[in-house]
Order: structure tokens, then C-alpha cells, then sequence
């Protein structure tokens, strides 16, 4: 039971939303948005999460998008994970939803409650930042599209009163290669030691991390390392691991010197997953 | 501090019901404590357990993860709405509970998954349990369940 109140709306439109935000706002109500909404429950809970007034997207028509239009699938912020994963439209994504939460609880979870939640993991961010995703945010100035990897910085930078509508990735970039590994301290589900998502695309590799860090993350830096094919596989392994940007995680799930060791195993089968798909290339 | 009701209706189990909760309520506590529908069980609060699993439109659903609010306008099933369904027969029939407080739960998810995926696979059953949690572990039992009523569905 959460132990205070909260006002909840639920306007149809994304102007409604806004217009709604900024005066609730004025009344000294702190809204959120709201979206799957399990985490505003949750922590709310606990009252790590206060607010008097909740926005729920779910009835924006913008939001709840799921299609194919010009060479681009478009996929709504308010869209479950389980409606994502089952239109198999975007495979690699699909492989990463299948590992979050749990089978029932993604019914719940959406997407862009999970690229803006507060936990740590929000693993759907991994494929959308490799696949060079565009996020479609709406805000008082109206609507804008920006890369995802321009406005991801530990978490999707938005502007007070803002929300995420929709993401949009080329078709094309949802057919590439891809590898989505979720490494557990033990059983099929629960949180990740390293969720380590890669996709291959013109020979490179390209790499993203969640459960590593205190946040998900994209490192140029170490793609590039990756990628030097002037070293021998554990070379580049070794300085890649030497570019992890922040301190890694040291938690009851996994110390960091388990981690990293989790890390360096699993880069090393992505090096050679991707290998063998040269080779079936090849031949 | 005031906490502010206000008149709600839902349609659980077949019927509309009305009554005044607050916003802030989730699906979970309104059932039992505004609705007197008890089979849905208070677990772990946090979305884990799955204790307090109902259906909702189809699809399995964690009540204790959903504001009563937002199921305005869609069907609810609660355990009390499925009154001697397959799966609740093959549940006795295989002694798929022991202590039985995850039951209502299991037998949600369970239902749920049989009524959207009638050829279910294990695979499909494997993913679908693991939302689920039985402290008695008496897993192998509630698959057992399922593959017996899987039949049974498949007729409907």
C-alpha cells in the first residue's frame, strides 16, 4: 500500500500531457510520468518515490505505436515489453525484453518506463543505442527527434516537464548480427551481473553494457579497442576491459574482480560469435 | 493526513462493481480489501513473488504491480472468477500445492498461459513459471498440471 495520495490523469493527448505537467507543476504538485508504472508503484511504496500528481502516457495514441513506416519501425514509450518482444519485429531488441523482469511482469514494465526508470539495469537501452536509435520527445516547445546516444548520458537527458513518445530505428539496423547476453549470479532470472549486448555491422563490433556500471553505457573507446585488429583476441579483450568508464559494480549480486572476469569471458565469445558469422559469410 | 477516495468501477469477473478508492490504491489491495476477493495473495509487494497474479484483458498480470485505477475499462479475472476451471481441477488432481499460498497465483498465470498459448511447449511453460515463486517448491507438480490440462483447453 503506498501511504500517501497521488492525483492520477490520464489525458489523451500529447499536448494535454504537457499542458497538464507544467500546471500541476505550478501547483506545487511534483508530477511524474507515468507510463508501466510498476516502478512508481513500488518505490512509492517506500516512499522513495513522492509525488501528489501522476501523468499515465498510456492513452496517448503516439504512445502506444507499433509500426512500419518509411524503412523505420516506430515503437511507442507506453508500449509493453510483451507486445514488443511478440511482434518479433525487432529481434535483437526482442532477445534483450525476453531476459528482463519476467514473463508477467513485462506485461506490465514498458518501454519507456524502463529506458527512464530509476533502477540501474534498464537494459532495453543497449540494443536502441547500438542500432543508433532516434528518440522522439515531446516537450512545452513541441516535438523533437535526437539521437539516442546524443541524449543518453547514464540516463535519457530530458528537460524538465519532457517525455519519451517513441523511439525509431532504421529496419535496417534491426537486422544486423546481434548478441545479447545476460550473465546471472545464479538461476534464469533476477538481476544481472553483466548484460552485454553487441551487434556487428560493415566488420566492427559494437558493444553496450548494463549491470557493469552504475548505469548502462556505449563506449566509443572501447569498440574502438575492440575492433583493433592489429592486436590478438585477448590483447584487445585486455585493453577493452582497461576503458570501462566508471568503477565497476561491487554488490551482494557480484564483486567487481567477478564481473570483470564475467566480462572478459563473455567478450571473448562475442569475439567469436561474430567471427563465425564472417565465416558463414565466407562460405 | 487525508486520504482522498473516490468512486471507481471496474468489471472483475464478470461484473461491474463500484466502490471508493483512493488513486493511489493498487488493483491488489482493492481486490481484497474494498472487494472481499482474497484469492489474490499479498507476497512480496514488489512484483517478484506473483502471489497476487489475476488476469487482465488475456494476460497474466501482477496486481500488486497495478494501480486499481487503470483497469477501468478492461476485464479483470480474479481465481473467484474462474469457478472449477481445467487447470483448477489438474491442480488437486496432481497435488500441484503443498502449503497452498502461491496457489491463486500459479493457477492465474497458469490459466493464462494455457487460454494464449493452447500448444504450449516447455520451454513456453518453463518462461511462464518463472514469474511465479513457491516456497515449497513444488514446481514439477504445477507442470505436471499444466501439460494435464493443456488438453482441455485445446476443446474449448
Amino acid at each position: 500500500m503506498i501511504s500517501y495520495d497521488f492525483d492520477y490523469y490520464q489525458p489523451a493527448t500529447i499536448e494535454e500531457a504537457i499542458e497538464l505537467f507544467h500546471s500541476l507543476d505550478a501547483q506545487g504538485k511534483n508530477p511524474i510520468y507515468f507510463s508501466g508504472g510498476t516502478e512508481v508503484i513500488t518505490l512509492g511504496r517506500l516512499n522513495r518515490i513522492l509525488t501528489d500528481a501522476v501523468i499515465d502516457i498510456k492513452a496517448i495514441p503516439e504512445c502506444t505505436v507499433l509500426k512500419k513506416e518509411q524503412k523505420r519501425l516506430i515503437l511507442g514509450a507506453g508500449l509493453s515489453l510483451t507486445r514488443i518482444r511478440e511482434s518479433q519485429l525487432f529481434p535483437f531488441l526482442s532477445k534483450t525484453i525476453a531476459e528482463i523482469a519476467d514473463n508477467t511482469a513485462r506485461n506490465k514494465i514498458t518501454l519507456g518506463g524502463n529506458i527512464c526508470a530509476n533502477i540501474i539495469y534498464r537494459e532495453t537501452v543497449l540494443p536502441l543505442l547500438l542500432t543508433d536509435s532516434q528518440v522522439v520527445i515531446a516537450g512545452q516547445t513541441g516535438i523533437k527527434e535526437r539521437p539516442l546516444t546524443k541524449l543518453f548520458d547514464k540516463t535519457l537527458q530530458l528537460e524538465k516537464g519532457e517525455f519519451l513518445v517513441q523511439i525509431i530505428t532504421k529496419q535496417s539496423k534491426t537486422k544486423l548480427p546481434f548478441l545479447s547476453v545476460k550473465k546471472r549470479r545464479q538461476w534464469d532470472n533476477g538481476y544481472p551481473l553483466v548484460t552485454t549486448a553487441a551487434l556487428k555491422k560493415n566488420g566492427r563490433i559494437k558493444v553496450a553494457f548494463s549491470g557493469l556500471c552504475a548505469f548502462p553505457f556505449y563506449n566509443p573507446q572501447m569498440e574502438e579497442s575492440l575492433n583493433d585488429f592489429q592486436l590478438s583476441k585477448e590483447e584487445r579483450i585486455e585493453q577493452t576491459l582497461r576503458l570501462i568508464p566508471s568503477p565497476v559494480l561491487d554488490d551482494v549480486h557480484g564483486s567487481a574482480e567477478y564481473r570483470l572476469f564475467v566480462l572478459k569471458n563473455t567478450l571473448s565469445d562475442v569475439l567469436d560469435v561474430f567471427k563465425g558469422v564472417d565465416d558463414l559469410k565466407k562460405s | 493526513m487525508i486520504l482522498r477516495n473516490h468512486e471507481t468501477t471496474l468489471q472483475i469477473n464478470g461484473e461491474i462493481l463500484s466502490f471508493q478508492a483512493r488513486h493511489t490504491d493498487t488493483l491488489l489491495f482493492v481486490l481484497r480489501e474494498k472487494l472481499g476477493l482474497t484469492g489474490a495473495k499479498p507476497g512480496c509487494l514488489n512484483g517478484d513473488c506473483g502471489a497476487c497474479t489475476i488476469d487482465v484483458d488475456g494476460e497474466p498480470m501482477k496486481s500488486c504491480l497495478m494501480l486499481a485505477i487503470e483497469a477501468a475499462n478492461k476485464k479483470v479475472t480474479t481465481v473467484e472468477g474462474l469457478k472449477n476451471a481445467p487447470i483448477q481441477k489438474q491442480f488437486m488432481e496432481r497435488f500441484a500445492f503443498q502449503c497452498g499460498y502461491c496457489t491463486p497465483g500459479f493457477i492465474m498465470n497458469c490459466h493464462s498461459l494455457i487460454q494464449k498459448h493452447p500448444d504450449a511447449t516447455d520451454i513456453v511453460i518453463k518462461e511462464w513459471l518463472e514469474s511465479n515463486i513457491c516456497r515449497c517448491t513444488g514446481y514439477k507438480e504445477i507442470e505436471d498440471a499444466i501439460k494435464a490440462a493443456l488438453p482441455y483447453y485445446k476443446h474449448v
